[in-house]
């Protein structure tokens, strides 16, 4: 045996004297109960696992080191959003998730030693309430498409029926998402139609469709093109009126200037929480929002975690962990969900972020996203033949757009120039084409980044 | 050594901040941007008016609040917490590092793949250690956590069955009553119909009551080994091949890995599927609550055709071909089951943590997580009047062990919950307890390798005194005392009419908008 920091008994004499205590002559004799045919058979220690032994931290260093370098640097954040966005992170929220009673705390299964922890998470859960609209919060999802498909088992679970009708223009990894959830018990999805020119979903076409047999409509906003939904409270009285739940799928920043889900007759309000302050990090940890209204049919039904609010013994005010009985720990294979494990430090990420921010700063900063998409749009337009945005709607931070030339090997052609310039939209939906792609700009991109960005796509197109 | 706990009167930031503050200065347009394209222009219909009802405070306020919070939280960096299933190891702080490199946080997940060599280079390693480290042929890094991964090990035995189309008579999974309840909420999610067997006296699966439910309906079985008693399955080679007899699958629930892990591997004892917990084995903290990760493994054994299990997982598996790593997304299955390929800070910090310690080094944690259990153990004899193990009591456990207080209860009316409150006034974070459900007045122990013997013997002499100041008739009901707060009211909490699960939900029952949850 040999010593190992982490493990303070790996100290032979400490290990000598607890393996006697134990009234073993060896570690093995601990394992003597695994049959012989079961047992690892050949030199375990020889397994190409890392660089076979324990390595002192300045190797570690070294190698992580040399991975980082591994990273191309861009000359400006990527242009692309699509459902996870580039925003500049403060430093007090990276802070915050390092604090180590609450980085290494487990879900406070002991509510008395775990008070700090659950007052972040009431009020994450409180403060996107009041952003939402919507009553019920609970403490995180894995993220938005998980929270998406698990809306979609519940409103099959409320209203016994089997169908969710979706924007045929929705994200395409939410929707498969979805789809990967609903097939194993049953449940269908199904696309409405969307208006062409601006993105808009039809009326007609989901009035048509949501019959007898629909558990929910859902309908994004802003939608995944960008487009801002104008008739997102209309969406909302088809889907009541055909006896569905509605669930609406939200950016959070965006919610600073668009009307809540909660004013729209939204049942159950789902969304990504990374914008708040979690950074990209190369496909998570993300931040499933789910929210629902004051409805106990729907509380009771919802899945995750939830803190509230409650007293001590001694009358003062205290957190705990409620409505556990939904849980799999408690009702096992009739619970609401098996999640279990969550996204709890995003959560407390996103809640440092919002109260770093403020209702107002919020509002400030969706504004600054407003703007500096609306100037990339213009800058756009300007080059011949491009039009940008594509779609006629308004918008915040995503926009379509449509090139002279296919939009996947222009990119390349950026790439080469330092720009990561959006998502190809080919084949998303059936009028869109391989010069089309999903641009976005925000608050992490300046000026001068815009500008080199416009500049290298004319040089790329051979306009001056 | 008296403990206690930071408790500071601190105010929602509900009753300290306001809209109008704030603590970051936000990126303002160019005055000439704001001439060209604005006001930002939202369609009447759509538009929300006021900002939202966010309170904002000052950065050194939100810096004083957060602390103060911490300060009344409890983890690994404050002291033991020996919840058992869970494997709270010390989180290594160069890990901490990486994984949330401050270079990631553009990094979106669409990036063309050869900008971000480095990173995949980092996850392929991890892919590929996972498959020795289980003895598996394909692993998929995309769950996001452990019943995530639970979930993606369903599906494919779900698209398993379709393609060989017997779907129709597959619909039974069968777990143990031991199991950890994610492995039947998870196969309940799949569709499948849980059937529960119960477990032996001595701690293993019952064969006979196994036998019993085995048929041509069973989809598959999922367990974890050791068991959430920590007790090594025996009988896990004859259970395999009666459930492989039948043509189901093998699930490995691989939240008990560290108890195995140097000695034995799922893929050497039958199991076809296998997720593990990076956020226990490997060392990723639980940031209260996650995130974690749930990598999922397989055997290629094949479905249909060309067509192998493995195919069947979600997510992208990264490959390493002519000297580049790439995302490779499957085509069969269910394809994804979250938007992104992975939590990919998770996997870092335990790749951090794998390649600090190497094969040798993951051997150690799991033999040195033996040893504590089995020490304590050892230690508690001394206090068997009030504290039992039930089942196989002679058997070494694995990485956990599940006492009972039942002669505690019975001599002093002190349940395994005072127990838990009587160890965190001592400053010693309480065990899983009323789980596994088979056994009465639980208290389920893993001390990982991470803690020290001197604080395996302190949790011994704090169940010596918890035992005895309730034969003296001390109040334990009134427990704890020397934390952030009292024992809390459950029934309030849960009240249809005081149920307070946001600020706004207070404020609206206060102002008579709502009534009680119904």
């Amino acid at each position: 045996m040999e010593l190992h920091p982490w493990m303070p008994n790996s100290d032979p004499r400490i290990l000598a004297e607890m393996l006697e205590a134990i009234g073993v002559d060896s570690i093995g004799e601990l394992y003597s109960d695994i049959p012989g045919e079961a047992r690892f058979k050949g030199d375990w220690d020889r397994l190409p696992v890392g660089e076979g032994g324990p390595l002192p931290e300045g190797r570690v260093a070294e190698v992580l080191e040399g991975h980082i370098s591994r990273i191309t640097r861009l000359r400006a954040p990527p242009f692309m959003g699509g459902g996870v966005w580039p925003h500049l992170v403060p430093e007090v929220v990276r802070h915050v998730s390092a604090l180590g009673q609450i980085l290494t705390s487990y879900t406070p299964y002991q509510a008395e030693s775990s008070q700090g922890v659950m007052q972040a998470l009431f009020e994450y859960q409180s403060m996107v309430a009041d952003l939402l609209e919507m009553d019920v919060v609970n403490s995180s999802m894995y993220d938005w498409s998980t929270a998406l498909a698990e809306a979609g088992l519940m409103a099959l679970r409320v209203t016994k029926r089997s169908t969710i009708l979706v924007p045929e223009a929705m994200n395409p990894r939410h929707r498969k998402v979805l789809e990967a959830y609903l097939e194993p018990v049953g449940g269908v999805v199904r696309p409405v139609k969307v208006d062409p020119r601006t993105g808009q979903i039809d009326l007609e076409d989901l009035e048509g469709k949501a019959g007898r047999d629909v558990a929910a409509v859902y309908l994004e906003q802003p939608g995944y093109l960008g487009q801002i939904e104008e008739e997102a409270g209309v969406v909302g009285e088809i889907a009541h009126r055909a006896g569905a739940l509605y669930i609406m799928g939200v950016e959070p920043i965006s919610m600073a200037l668009l009307k809540p889900p909660g004013r729209l007759g939204a049942d159950i309000a789902v969304g990504e929480g990374q914008p708040l302050g979690l950074g990209l990090n190369y496909g998570g940890p993300y931040l499933g929002i789910f929210a629902v209204a004051w409805n106990g049919r729907l509380v009771r039904q919802m899945p995750g975690r939830i803190i509230g609010l409650t007293r001590d013994a001694a009358g003062r005010r205290a957190f705990a962990m409620i409505l556990q009985t939904r849980e799999q720990h408690i009702r096992r294979a009739r619970a609401t969900s098996n999640i279990t494990t969550n996204e709890a430090l995003m959560a407390i990420r996103a809640a440092a972020y919002l109260t770093l921010l403020g209702g107002e700063g919020l509002r400030r900063l969706a504004e600054t996203i407003w703007y500096n998409s609306h100037y990339l749009a213009s800058r756009l337009s300007e080059i011949p033949g491009v039009e940008a945005p594509l779609l006629d709607s308004e918008f915040i931070a995503d926009f379509t757009v449509r090139l002279p030339a296919g939009f996947k090997e222009t990119r390349k052609r950026l790439l080469a120039k330092g720009y990561a310039a959006g998502i190809p939209l080919e084949g998303h939906t059936p009028w869109l084409t391989p010069n089309d792609g999903l641009l976005t700009a925000t608050e992490a991109h300046e000026e001068r980044h815009i500008d080199g960005l416009v500049e290298a796509l004319a040089e790329v197109l051979g306009v001056q | 050594m008296e403990y206690r706990q930071a408790r500071w009167e601190e105010p929602l930031v509900y009753e300290q901040g306001d809209p109008a503050r704030g603590g970051y200065l936000v990126p303002q347009p160019s005055e000439r941007i704001k001439r060209r394209v604005g006001p930002p222009r939202i369609p009447e219909k759509a538009a929300r008016g006021e900002a939202p009802r966010i309170p904002g405070m000052s950065e050194v306020e939100v810096v004083r609040h957060y602390t103060r919070l911490a300060e009344m939280s409890y983890g690994v960096d404050s002291g033991p917490v020996p919840l058992g299933s869970c494997t709270m190891k010390y989180n290594p702080r160069i890990a901490a590092r990486y994984a949330y490199h401050p270079r990631l946080e553009m990094l979106h997940p669409l990036l063309d793949e050869e900008l971000v060599q480095g990173v995949l280079e980092a996850m392929y390693r991890v892919q590929e250690w996972l498959k020795h480290i289980l003895g598996m042929d394909t692993c998929s890094l995309h769950p996001a956590a452990g019943a995530h991964g639970e979930l993606a090990g369903v599906y494919a035995m779900y698209w398993y069955h379709k393609l060989r189309g017997r779907l129709g008579e597959k619909r039974e999974v069968i777990v143990p009553d031991s199991a950890h309840g994610t492995n039947p909420a998870s196969a309940a999610m799949a569709g499948f119909r849980v059937v529960e067997v119960p477990t032996a006296s001595d701690g293993n699966v019952d064969m006979e009551a196994l036998r019993s439910v085995v048929s041509s309906a069973t989809a598959g079985f999922m367990i974890t080994n050791p068991s959430t008693l920590g007790l090594f399955e025996e009988n896990i080679l004859e259970i395999s091949r009666l459930i492989h007899s039948v043509d189901g699958l093998m699930y490995y629930d691989g939240a008990n890995l560290n108890g195995i892990l140097g000695h034995a591997r799922p893929g050497d004892m039958g199991f076809d599927l296998a997720h593990v917990n990076l956020h226990k084995t490997f060392s990723s903290p639980h940031g209260g609550g996650g995130p974690g990760a749930g990598p999922v493994c397989a055997r290629n054994i094949e479905v249909v055709g060309d067509i192998r299990l493995g195919d069947l997982l979600p997510g992208p598996r990264i490959v390493y071909r002519r000297g580049e790593y790439r995302l490779e997304w499957p085509s069969y299955g269910p394809v994804m089951i979250r938007a992104w390929q992975a939590n990919t800070s998770v996997v870092l910090w335990s790749y951090v943590y794998m390649l600090s310690l190497g094969a040798r080094g993951l051997r150690l944690a799991g033999e040195l997580s033996v040893v504590n259990t089995n020490y304590f153990i050892a230690r508690l004899r001394e206090l068997s009047r009030y504290y039992e193990v039930p089942y196989a009591p002679g058997r070494a456990r694995k990485h956990e062990v599940v006492v009972s207080a039942k002669p505690l209860k019975r001599q002093t009316g002190a349940t395994a919950e005072d127990v838990a409150k009587g160890l965190l006034d001592a400053g010693l974070y309480a065990p899983t307890i009323y789980f596994p459900l088979i056994v009465e007045e639980a208290l389920m122990f893993e001390f990982t390798e991470s803690e020290t013997r001197e604080n395996i013997d302190r949790y011994v002499e704090r169940l010596r005194e918890i035992a005895e100041a309730a034969e003296r008739g001390e109040p334990y009901r009134d427990w704890p005392l020397n934390t952030a707060a009292r024992r809390v009211d459950l029934k309030e909490a849960n009240h249809p009419k005081t149920i307070t699960p946001t600020w706004r939900v207070k404020e609206r029952r206060e102002r008579g908008e709502i009534g009680p949850l119904r």
